[in-house]
């Protein structure tokens, strides 16, 4: 195929903004039309992805849909392309978008049509994230995805909005000043930004440490770690539910992206040296998180702080550096993609209806929304890590790596496990179980057919990923197989080095 | 035909789950019971096939998870152990469906309920017929699920789902540590396939590994941590907590799940894994040690409690410890002749219970009953073989199996034998003194309850009480027909290498006076509790008012809940809210962001403090500014 369909399916996002753009007339109609537009326009690049999928060589390490072209000057190339690590992302992208698309027409109250064009700005930036094999370009399109995230929160979020927003913004940017530093540093130490030819090209050990560290520190902003985990409850709390959505389902995989291709792949090294402080601060993360998910009284803030933990097992996976640990993050990223979309649309449903987070507020909601509570059980369930959900694999495969590599470490984040079954059940208990005490519950309705449309997808991926794990796992095993042995080999290489 | 036995019920599950409002209750109930009859009498025709004519299946239906060199199937092995466990679990469950057409008949949902018991037939089917860790670790949470939903089926009722929250939650600290134990077996042997571990299991009996700092052999460490699986699952002592208060859901339930079935899996979890266990002494004598004090331990609160269900619940957990104390004797095959027979009396014994709460008109407290012998005859009767099958009076099922488990203590070599031997028999007394005294409040005695009067109590209908009665066939007979197979001489040929014995158990046939004790014993606590309990109230309350200290003690149950609620509850949540507010609030964001974006204000404000807008000010400031110059280049 000589469709440059890695290019289509990253700026398709940005013709249906044009044609947003261009739209003018009376402002009802004007919404409908930018919302078909968009949802259109979304759709197309989700079949294309899925398109892309069914094209992709499972059985390659290399990247695959290649395109190249030079850009400015000699230096920066455009150039994307895909392997089994990044694809899935692609695909997981592309399927959350038009869910958020549907969701806007229940929570998005004001100026639909820059919310949708927001959200077609992201799309393409957080594809361009996933596809790039130049640094500049990745870094661009990193960063840029900050901005219509920043608006969202900043336009439509609640009465914190503007202090949310901006902690979420200093915190990225913070973070992302060292890795641009040490982008550059790389280009001038290897003389190339192609990623490609930055991943067989071996850095001086002794840069390595620092170099790492810079894109640690974005990365683990993004992730996000723990002590720099602070910006996600409060940007979650104050974005509307799209906005927190494409926040817990693709934004926070970027962070675990990157730690793969970039921090495995450039620096095995220093990624070597650093492994315990990863560890220690996920397993913080872990336990320290979980433990303050207990303690919320805010529906979303209880989900946010949930994600962190979710987080610290991708991160404790990827840290493993064997099959079973990466396969294990890169699912539990894309399973914590779904989950986590779910669960922030599900209660989006409700607060559309009550108005409020608190928890408090709730009880009995299974006496007037019978069909709602079956979808929330189930992803309260796939949060928890049920066998049969897609959220027990990634756990699973992550913990049983790590115990091969470091048996404290598993069994501390296992401990995780059974504290998020303390919190995911009691939320579910004091929202949906018990007597009805708030008269609005009483008079609530049902979720509605665009309110399926955007859970039922989830729903069913959510079990037959936990029923058919090997759909993700074969795609992306070729690949993190070739990522564990150039570590491998690396890393005895060194060992060889200090011993003579 | 195996794939039918185990999937119906699933697909019962799924059709009544969904459709369940637009296809009725009627069909409904109709749909579930049909699937799960055909999977009993499935199960029966297999067990012949299997169990009688030594055969295995084994098929392997799809591919789960192939991830590195971990490749793992879903499949379905049926052997003789297997095929035991889905005689009980099938055959109970259909009876159990059946009960609750009428048990159920004043619950609007219906549908609902049977849709959960449907699938609690499945995951169940899925766990015993695993032929890899994974899927019955699948089964094993899934079943855990499933209860969590059931006890929880009064979803208004507060009671009942802060119950269901805490089984789940405690049966995750079981499930940790069976997870524990996969991932080390995965670890040293590569392998969660059960034939390929226990092929391989000796290669690693020598090797000793580190862990917290201790250095112990593997295989102790890897039985250990599965075990605490077993012990969340069967609701042995310090994580039994969830068992009692599991209660709370509807009877049909605890007769299924918290008697019969789900609770026997960690029995069998251990017994399937024999084969690895056989290895490590040391955790078979924790097992002895674990088994019997909860038989002792449960038996002792059993005698005080007054919910009828409770009674009952703690009766479970206790012969649940006796099965364990068998196992880590080495004595396998009784172990699951008593979780067979066990099965039978003891869901006999709940819905007998479920069906004297529904005479008495939702009524759980033994102390608002009494001296309604003669107004339910059926349900009456009923009971009392349950009770003297539970307490192992002669030819009854409980005979055969709890005496075999006293008498292979007896002659054990095992160093705790003594200890095991003397819990058992003590124990048997106590089972029958409680269950008798469950009996004469029941049903004997005067009529206690204010809100119902005794002309409305009435026998159960019939849908209740067929079941009742076949379960009673197996109270009776299941003992004394499968002894020969399950425990005879050539027990071996019958288990088939399901279990594996490191060298074979022999059964050292005790003195007389032994074989005497215990039925002798069991049948003289029946006068004492007609004594105490209906004939005068006034040696009771003598004997309690002396005892005070220790009826306390055994009233609060040990102090258990008291304890963990100090111990874990509290302060999880107390260092919970100091992470948030302190830690998240005040620290990181403290000296994070808006520290630094009050410093940076603050430095602002300053700054622009400077610029005030006067000439002079600036004038002066120029001045000195040159003046300092000057200073710097006249000196320098």
């Amino acid at each position: 195929m000589n469709l440059p369909i890695l290019t289509i399916i990253i700026f398709l996002p940005l013709i249906g903004v044009l044609f947003i753009l261009l739209t003018k007339g009376d402002e009802k109609k004007v919404n409908q039309i930018c919302f078909n537009v968009s949802l259109l326009t979304s759709f197309l690049v989700f079949i294309l992805s899925l398109l892309l999928w069914s094209n992709f060589d499972p059985n390659s390490a290399e990247f695959q849909f290649i395109e190249e072209q030079p850009w400015i000057g000699n230096i920066i190339k455009y150039k994307v392309g895909v392997d089994g690590i990044s694809i899935l992302f692609v695909v997981l992208t592309s399927l959350i978008i038009p869910l958020c698309i549907i969701a806007t027409s229940n929570s998005v109250k004001f100026r639909q049509k820059d919310f949708l064009i927001a959200l077609l700005l992201m799309q393409t930036m957080m594809l361009g994230v996933f596809c790039s094999l130049d640094i500049f370009i990745f870094y661009l399109f990193f960063e840029a995805g900050l901005i219509p995230m920043f608006l969202i929160i900043g336009i439509w979020g609640g009465i914190r909005r503007v202090y949310s927003a901006f902690k979420f913004f200093l915190y990225t940017l913070f973070g992302s000043v060292f890795m641009l530093i040490a982008i550059i540093f790389i280009y001038l130490k290897a003389g190339t930004t192609d990623i490609q030819e930055l991943l067989k090209f071996d850095i001086d050990a002794k840069y390595q440490y620092w170099l790492w560290l810079g894109f640690f520190t974005s990365f683990a902003v993004k992730t996000p770690m723990w002590p720099v985990h602070t910006w996600l409850p409060d940007a979650h709390v104050e974005a509307p539910t799209s906005g927190s959505v494409i926040l817990a389902a693709i934004l926070l995989k970027m962070a675990g992206y990157g730690f793969i291709r970039f921090s495995l792949g450039f620096f095995p090294v220093a990624s070597y040296y650093f492994a315990p402080l990863i560890f220690t601060l996920s397993i913080i993360g872990i336990i320290y998180t979980s433990l303050v998910a207990l303690m919320q009284k805010d529906m979303k803030k209880l989900i946010a702080y949930s994600s962190v933990a979710h987080m610290g097992f991708v991160t404790i996976g990827i840290f493993a550096f064997n099959s079973q640990g990466i396969e294990g993050s890169i699912f539990q990223m894309i399973s914590h993609g779904i989950v986590s979309a779910a669960l922030f649309l599900s209660v989006g449903v409700i607060y559309d209806r009550m108005h409020t987070r608190e928890i408090a507020d709730y009880g009995g909601v299974v006496n007037t929304m019978p069909k709602y509570s079956i979808f929330f059980m189930v992803f309260i369930l796939a949060s928890l890590g049920l066998p049969g959900t897609s959220g027990f694999i990634g756990e699973f495969l992550v913990l049983i790596g790590v115990f091969k590599v470091n048996y404290l470490v598993s069994l501390l984040a296992a401990t995780g496990v059974v504290l998020s079954a303390c919190y995911s059940l009691w939320l579910y208990r004091r929202v949906v179980f018990g007597e009805m005490t708030n008269d609005n519950v009483r008079s609530l309705k049902d979720i509605n057919k665009f309110e399926v449309m955007t859970l039922l997808p989830l729903l069913i991926l959510t079990i037959v990923l936990g029923i058919f794990p090997n759909i993700i796992l074969d795609t992306i095993s070729t690949s993190v197989e070739n990522v564990v042995t150039i570590y491998n080999s690396k890393i005895s290489l060194l060992n060889q080095t200090n011993i003579k | 035909m195996a794939y039918f036995l185990v999937f119906l019920p699933l697909i019962a599950s799924f059709v009544v789950g969904f459709f369940g409002r637009s296809l009725g209750d009627k069909l409904s109930q109709i749909i579930t019971c049909v699937c799960v009859v055909i999977s009993a009498f499935l199960s029966i025709y297999i067990f012949s096939d299997v169990a009688l004519h030594s055969k295995i299946y084994n098929y392997k239906i799809l591919s789960w998870i192939s991830s590195g060199n971990l490749v793992i199937n879903w499949s379905i092995y049926i052997d003789t152990l297997t095929s035991v466990m889905l005689v009980v679990v099938t055959s109970v469950s259909a009876l159990v469906h059946i009960y609750s057409i009428g048990y159920m008949s004043h619950d609007p949902d219906k549908p609902r309920f049977m849709s959960y018991l449907s699938l609690f037939t499945f995951m169940m089917l899925m766990l015993v017929t695993a032929d890899n860790f994974l899927q019955l670790f699948f089964g094993w949470e899934g079943v855990g699920l499933a209860s969590y939903l059931l006890i929880g089926f009064w979803y208004k009722k507060k009671s009942a789902n802060a119950a269901a929250i805490k089984a789940f939650v405690v049966n995750r600290v079981g499930d940790f540590g069976l997870a524990i134990g996969i991932f080390l077996i995965f670890k040293y042997l590569g392998d969660i396939n059960f034939i390929d571990v226990f092929k391989n299991i000796s290669t690693i009996k020598e090797k000793n590994i580190i862990i917290f700092g201790l250095e112990a052999p593997l295989i102790n460490f890897i039985c250990v941590f599965l075990f605490i699986g077993a012990m969340g699952k069967s609701a042995q002592i310090f994580l039994h907590t969830w068992l009692p208060d599991a209660m709370e859901g509807p009877t049909p339930v605890s007769a299924l799940i918290h008697a019969a079935t789900m609770v026997t899996a960690g029995v069998f979890l251990v017994v399937r894994c024999s084969p690895i266990f056989e290895y490590s002494q040391f955790a078979l004598n924790m097992i002895v040690i674990v088994g019997a004090t909860t038989a002792f331990f449960a038996a002792t609160v059993g005698l005080v409690q007054n919910d009828i269900k409770r009674v009952i619940a703690y009766s479970t957990c206790s012969q649940l410890g006796y099965m364990f104390f068998a196992v880590g004797l080495g004595a396998y095959h009784i172990a699951i002749f008593h979780l067979f027979t066990h099965a039978f009396f003891k869901a006999l014994l709940f819905l007998g219970a479920g069906s004297v709460i529904h005479a008495f008109h939702e009524e759980q407290d033994m102390r608002h009953m009494g001296g309604v012998w003669k107004k339910i005859p059926y349900t009456y009767s009923l009971m009392i073989i349950g009770t003297l099958a539970l307490t192992g009076f002669p030819m009854l099922a409980g005979f055969f199996s709890k005496d075999a488990i006293i008498e292979a203590a007896y002659g054990s070599q095992n160093i705790f034998a003594g200890y095991a031997v003397t819990i058992g028999v003590v124990t048997a007394f106590m089972t029958s003194l409680y269950s008798w005294r469950l009996i004469f409040l029941t049903f004997h005695g005067n009529f206690n309850n204010k809100h119902t009067d005794i002309s409305k109590v009435h026998d159960s209908p019939l849908v209740m009480i067929i079941p009742l009665i076949l379960l009673s066939f197996g109270a009776i007979f299941s003992g004394y027909l499968f002894k020969e197979y399950f425990i005879g001489i050539h027990y071996v040929q019958f288990w088939n290498n399901s279990i594996f014995f490191v060298k074979e158990f022999v059964l050292h046939h005790p003195p007389l006076w032994f074989i005497l004790l215990t039925p002798v014993l069991v049948i003289s606590a029946i006068p004492l509790a007609y004594l105490f309990f209906v004939k005068d109230k006034k040696y009771l309350d003598q004997f309690i008012s002396v005892n005070q200290p220790l009826y306390n003690f055994l009233v609060n149950k040990w102090y258990f809940d008291e304890l963990y609620d100090f111990l874990f509850v509290r302060p999880a949540k107390k260092i919970g809210q100091f992470f948030w507010k302190t830690g998240d609030g005040m620290i990181i964001d403290g000296f994070g962001p808006d520290g630094l974006t009050k410093i940076v204000k603050m430095v602002s404000d300053k700054a622009v403090q400077f610029q005030t807008g006067f000439l002079y000010h600036y004038a002066f400031v120029i001045l000195i500014g040159l003046s300092l110059l000057l200073t710097y280049f006249m000196i320098f």
